[in-house]
């Protein structure tokens, strides 16, 4: 059965023509890049370019600015513990989102039991954070603002260039986790204005296990990992050279074709959600209709859980993912959709798939049958769906489906 | 994740649907958990002669549901009393860790069932009637 693989926001394939690029590296070009002599010098000269060509894609104004690191995880780590750490005599205070990946929150998390306090900025219903929100948090204890370019669950893009000129009003550093859009959405560093930036190469077609953090000239950061002088003293051990060199050589392809792919995407994306919501009733749109990252749709099937959802779709072939908590790993569904509003129910009946550029609209049709059929068969299963069949029944249950 | 047996119960389940005549119906879980399952029960000389299901929730939610039918049908009540829903799990292979506590509660939506059934049993006896429902 051929496989339609519907969950870009989670990984993508590597492009071959990255692995290609990266190959030399773990034969031909193994030396350490620490090192004075020939094979050493090779890696050092590899890292170097890529440096140079992540900077100049992402308008950085000097190489130096880019820091590789092991994921785009451990690059909002050193964001946030960073500046945490080199400015707690500033300070104590962080401002985030209550929608921000764990990499984020947890982090957060962790620094409030260190003396750090940290405002969750509540979002409204589409997942937006207000920037006069953002303004009316800041205190002159607040050393940093950290708040996701765009969501990876719901695809909310926020208004980042603006939310930084009020971060910078107030003399405050500013982060964004940039994971989901780097590579994904145009994007240029001066005209978000931020201070920091996180991204990851398997985002966007590149390996796993790579990932970069860009760090403003002039902004002071504690490390996190020590026993080296590697990534100007902020980030010790051996480079993942060939990692780094795949991470720029798909940063490269990715904004070749940029603006192209992502209006076919949009496309795409916006015709799935209209016969989705024409084909099956009782179907929520998560996340803004049009302030939404390209290969986004994320909806809420009334009256089905989530899993279940995708155990069907994953015996037909489909690959894509849940905001229910079977799927989370913990008793709770989404936090995102939680703080967008959602009941638990209809955030337990939610669905991501997430459009890449090699999905055709032919195979969105056959998905978009497979769901027809699939929710249909489940909600004729649902105690939930009878209920509401019956105009709310006389039945009394623990809790009513929100309408 | 999960067994062979669970997937076999997911994709095709056994008597999923409702007894409209049914002596005792039961219900456990709760839709904010994700996870809510009802049993309908048709009884016979103290012996389960028909069963129903109807669940919203995981594939774990269903799965125990449908074998659950299977393992009582043409069972005595007392047989079914038994049943915990440890051993549902068991019968099919096992579940996920975090799915034993959330996901696995079709012996409760039975036990519910019957007791809803002795429940209108015992005041029909009494010369009354009542309500078959267990749904609270």
């Amino acid at each position: 059965m051929e496989r339609i693989y519907l969950d870009h926001a989670a990984t993508t394939p590597t492009d071959p023509r990255v692995v290609e690029a990266m190959l030399p590296y773990f034969t031909e070009v193994f030396g350490n890049p620490s090192s004075i002599y020939k094979e050493g010098r090779a890696g050092k000269k590899a890292i170097d370019e890529s440096r140079e060509k992540v900077a100049r894609l992402l308008g950085a104004a000097d190489f130096r600015e880019i820091i590789f690191t092991g994921s785009g995880s451990e690059a909002d780590n050193l964001a946030i513990s960073g500046v945490a750490w080199a400015n707690r005599a500033k300070g104590n205070h962080i401002i985030t989102s209550s929608i921000e990946h764990h990499a984020v929150l947890d982090t957060c998390k962790h620094l409030e039991k260190h003396g750090f306090t940290v405002t969750y900025l509540p979002v409204d219903e589409y997942g937006l954070v207000a920037p006069e929100a953002v303004r009316e948090a800041i205190t002159d204890r607040t050393i940093l603002v950290s708040l996701m370019h765009a969501n990876n669950e719901v695809g909310t893009v926020q208004p980042i260039a603006e939310i930084s000129k009020i971060v910078h009003e107030k003399g405050v550093l500013f982060h964004t986790d940039a994971v989901q859009t780097v590579g994904s959405i145009p994007l240029h560093l001066q005209e978000l204005g931020v201070d920091l930036l996180s991204l990851s190469a398997h985002k966007f077609y590149g390996p796993k296990g790579v990932g970069a953090l860009y760090v403003k000239k002039g902004t002071r950061l504690c490390k996190l990992i020590h026993g080296g002088a590697q990534e100007r003293q902020l980030r010790a051990g051996t480079e993942n050279v060939a990692g780094i060199v795949g991470l720029a050589k798909a940063l490269e392809l990715a904004t070749a074709r940029l603006e192209e792919n992502c209006s076919r995407l949009v496309e795409l994306r916006d015709y799935f959600i209209n016969e989705l919501m024409s084909r099956i009733d009782r179907v929520k749109l998560n996340g803004h209709p049009t302030k939404r990252l390209p290969g986004n749709v994320n909806v809420s099937f009334e009256f089905v859980e989530g899993e279940s959802i995708l155990l069907n779709l994953d015996l037909k072939g489909i690959a894509a993912s849940s905001g229910s908590a079977c799927t989370s790993g913990s008793l709770d569904p989404s936090h995102v959709l939680l703080a967008m509003g959602l009941s638990h129910e209809v955030a337990h009946g939610s669905v991501r798939l997430s459009i890449g550029r090699e999905n055709t609209k032919t195979q969105l049709d056959y998905v978009l049958g497979v769901l027809e059929e699939t929710v249909a068969r489940l909600r004729e299963m649902s105690p939930l769906y009878q209920v509401q069949a019956s105009k709310e029944g006389k039945e009394c249950l623990t809790c009513t489906p929100k309408r | 994740m999960y067994t062979e047996a669970v997937m076999d119960h997911f994709s095709n389940p056994r008597n999923v649907g409702e007894i409209n005549d049914a002596d005792g119906v039961g219900e456990a879980g709760n839709p904010v958990c994700g996870d809510i399952m009802r049993i309908y029960v048709k009884i016979e000389d103290q012996r389960i002669v028909d069963i129903k299901f109807k669940t919203f929730g995981c594939g774990a939610a269903i799965a125990t549901s449908s074998i659950l039918t299977e393992m009582v049908k043409g069972k005595t009540i007392a047989e079914a009393e038994k049943i915990t829903n440890r051993a549902v799990a068991e019968a099919l292979g096992g579940l996920p860790p975090h799915k034993m506590h959330c996901s696995n509660l079709a012996a409760d939506a039975l036990h519910k069932a019957l007791d809803a059934y002795k429940h209108r049993h015992l005041q029909c006896t009494a010369g009354e009637t009542g309500s078959s429902s267990a749904i609270g």
